[in-house]
C-alpha cells in the first residue's frame, strides 16, 4: 500500500484550520464541509494513492480536533472515500456541474452515517441545517476543485 | 492499457481491492467509536493525536490573540489611565465585600461546627482562557488553553465570573476541550437558592435557556428565582449560581410543570474562564441521591 503524496496533508492542513474557524452560531452550520472536499479531491484525482486509508485517517483527525465520538467522522470519510474510488473514472469526465452534483450526493451520504451515528449515541438531533452545508459545499467544489487543479497542475492533470 | 507504469496518472488500481479496505477501516472506526463511547478507553489516543493537531488550534486562535495584543500594545496612555482607574475602584469595592465575607465565613464555620457537619473545603482557582475554535456546530462545546499538565482533570468545573459555565469533558496535555451547561447533553445538579429545593437543570441546545423539566406542579418556584449549584455529585462546587428562572409555566393536565431558566454565566461571551478545584463534598449522607451528570 502506497501513502498519500505530501500534498495531500498539505492541503489536508488548511482544510482542517477551516472547519475549525470561529464563525458566528447561525454561520456555522452553513461551514462547508472543507475535509470531506479535499478528500473527494484527492480520491478523485489520485486514487491509487489517497484513497479509503487516506480519507479515513483525515476523518480520525476532524474527530479529535472537534472533539466529536473518535470514528464517527473516520467512518463518514471512510465510506465517501470509498465511493469515490468507486465511481472516481465516471465523475472524472462528467462536467463541471454534473461533478458538483456527485459531490452533493457524497456530502450527503457523509452527512447521513454522522446523523445516523449520532442517533444510535443519542446526540441532539439537528434540523435542515445540515442540507445547506451540503449545498454550500457543492457550490465550493466548483473553485475549490480548480484552485487545487491549478496548484498541483503535474499530479492531477486528467 | 492494462497497467501505468506513470505513478502520477494511475488508471487502474493497484494493491488490495478498496472495497476490502473500506470494510477493514469501517470495522475499525465502529470499534473506535464502541471503545470510545462505552469505557472512554481512547483516552491516550486522542491526547497523542491532539498534541499533533495543537499547533492547528494556535493557528485557528492567532487572529484574535495578535487583536487582543494590539489593542492593549496601542491602547492610548488616558485610556489606559482610565481603566487602571475603574479596575482600583473595583478592587476597593470588592475588598469591602470580602472583608465583610470573611467574617460570615468564620461565622458560617463556627454554626457548622456547632451542628457537627462538616466545614466547607477551601477552594482553589486557576484561570485559562477560550481558544476561539469551533466544534460541532450542534454542541455546546469549547477549547481552553489550560491542559493535564497545569492540573486539570476531567469532570472538573468550569466556572466565570457570573457563573457556572460546565466541565471539562477530555483533559488533554496542552489543553482541555470543555460542555457547556446548555449542551443538550448535560444536567447540573442545582438548587433554588431561596428555598433549598433541588433539582436537576438540563441544557436545551440554546445557548440562552436551561430546562428543569423534573419540578411538580406544586413546587414552589416563581420567575426570579436563583438556582445555584448544590454540590450534589461531587462536580461542581456548591453555592455558585447556575441561571434565573425566567419562565414558569403550570399545566393542569400534565404532572410537571414547564420551567425554563436563562444562564447566569456569559456562555456565548468573554475569553477568561475559572478552573475551580475544590474538596470532597459536604458530608457523605448528602450523596445519596442517584448522580445525574453526564
Amino acid at each position: 500500500m502506497r501513502l498519500p503524496p505530501w500534498q495531500f496533508w498539505l492541503s489536508l492542513g488548511p482544510a482542517l484550520t477551516l472547519a475549525l474557524l470561529p464563525l458566528p452560531p447561525w454561520l456555522s452550520a452553513w461551514n462547508p464541509d472543507w475535509v470531506a472536499l479535499v478528500v473527494i479531491f484527492w480520491a478523485l484525482n489520485y486514487p491509487g494513492r489517497t484513497g479509503v486509508g487516506a480519507a479515513w485517517c483525515a476523518g480520525l483527525l476532524l474527530d479529535v480536533m472537534q472533539g466529536s465520538l473518535l470514528g464517527a467522522h473516520a467512518l463518514a470519510m471512510t465510506v465517501v472515500g470509498y465511493l469515490t474510488v468507486k465511481l472516481y473514472l465516471r465523475i472524472r469526465v462528467f462536467p463541471l456541474s454534473q461533478q458538483a452534483l456527485a459531490v452533493a450526493m457524497m456530502l450527503g451520504t457523509y452527512h447521513f452515517v454522522l446523523f445516523w451515528v449520532e442517533g444510535i449515541v443519542g446526540g441532539p438531533a439537528p434540523g435542515l441545517d445540515r442540507g445547506l452545508a451540503i449545498v454550500l459545499g457543492a457550490l465550493t467544489w466548483v473553485p475549490l476543485q480548480a484552485f487545487l487543479k491549478s496548484m498541483w497542475p503535474r499530479i492531477v492533470k486528467d | 492499457m492494462a497497467t501505468s507504469s506513470n505513478q502520477y496518472r494511475p488508471l487502474l488500481l493497484q494493491g488490495p481491492s478498496p472495497g476490502l479496505r473500506f470494510l477493514l477501516l469501517c470495522v475499525v472506526s465502529i470499534l473506535l467509536m464502541v471503545l470510545d463511547h462505552q469505557q472512554h478507553h481512547t483516552r491516550s489516543l486522542r491526547a497523542a493525536l491532539s498534541v499533533a493537531t495543537y499547533p492547528l488550534q494556535v493557528l485557528v486562535n492567532m487572529p484574535y490573540s495578535a487583536g487582543a495584543w494590539i489593542s492593549e500594545t496601542l491602547g492610548t496612555r488616558s485610556d489606559l489611565m482610565e481603566e487602571n482607574a475603574r479596575l482600583r475602584n473595583q478592587i476597593l469595592n470588592q475588598q469591602f465585600q470580602v472583608q465583610k465575607l470573611e467574617a460570615l465565613q468564620a461565622e458560617n464555620n463556627r454554626l457548622r461546627e456547632m451542628m457537627r457537619s462538616a466545614a466547607e473545603v477551601a477552594e482553589r482557582i486557576l484561570v485559562a482562557e477560550i481558544r476561539s475554535v469551533d466544534l460541532d456546530p450542534y454542541r455546546h462545546n469549547l477549547v481552553i488553553n489550560k491542559g493535564s499538565r497545569d492540573g486539570a482533570y476531567n469532570g472538573q468545573a468550569i466556572l466565570d465570573a457570573y457563573g457556572v459555565i460546565g466541565q471539562i469533558t477530555s483533559a488533554e496535555p496542552l489543553s482541555s476541550r470543555a460542555i457547556l451547561i446548555t449542551d443538550p447533553s448535560h444536567a447540573t445538579p442545582v438548587e433554588i437558592n431561596r428555598n433549598g429545593i433541588r433539582t436537576v437543570a438540563l441544557g436545551s441546545g440554546d445557548p440562552a435557556e436551561l430546562r428543569l423539566p423534573f419540578l411538580p406542579n406544586s413546587t414552589d418556584i416563581q420567575v426570579g428565582d436563583l438556582l445555584v449549584t448544590s454540590g450534589l455529585g461531587g462536580h461542581f462546587p456548591p453555592g455558585y449560581p447556575v441561571g434565573v428562572v425566567n419562565e414558569v409555566l403550570r399545566d393542569p393536565g400534565k404532572n410537571f410543570a414547564t420551567v425554563t431558566a436563562r444562564p447566569s454565566a456569559q456562555l456565548d461571551r468573554g475569553r477568561q474562564v475559572l478552573l475551580v478545584w475544590f474538596g470532597t463534598p459536604r458530608s457523605s449522607q448528602d450523596l445519596v441521591e442517584p448522580e445525574p451528570e453526564t
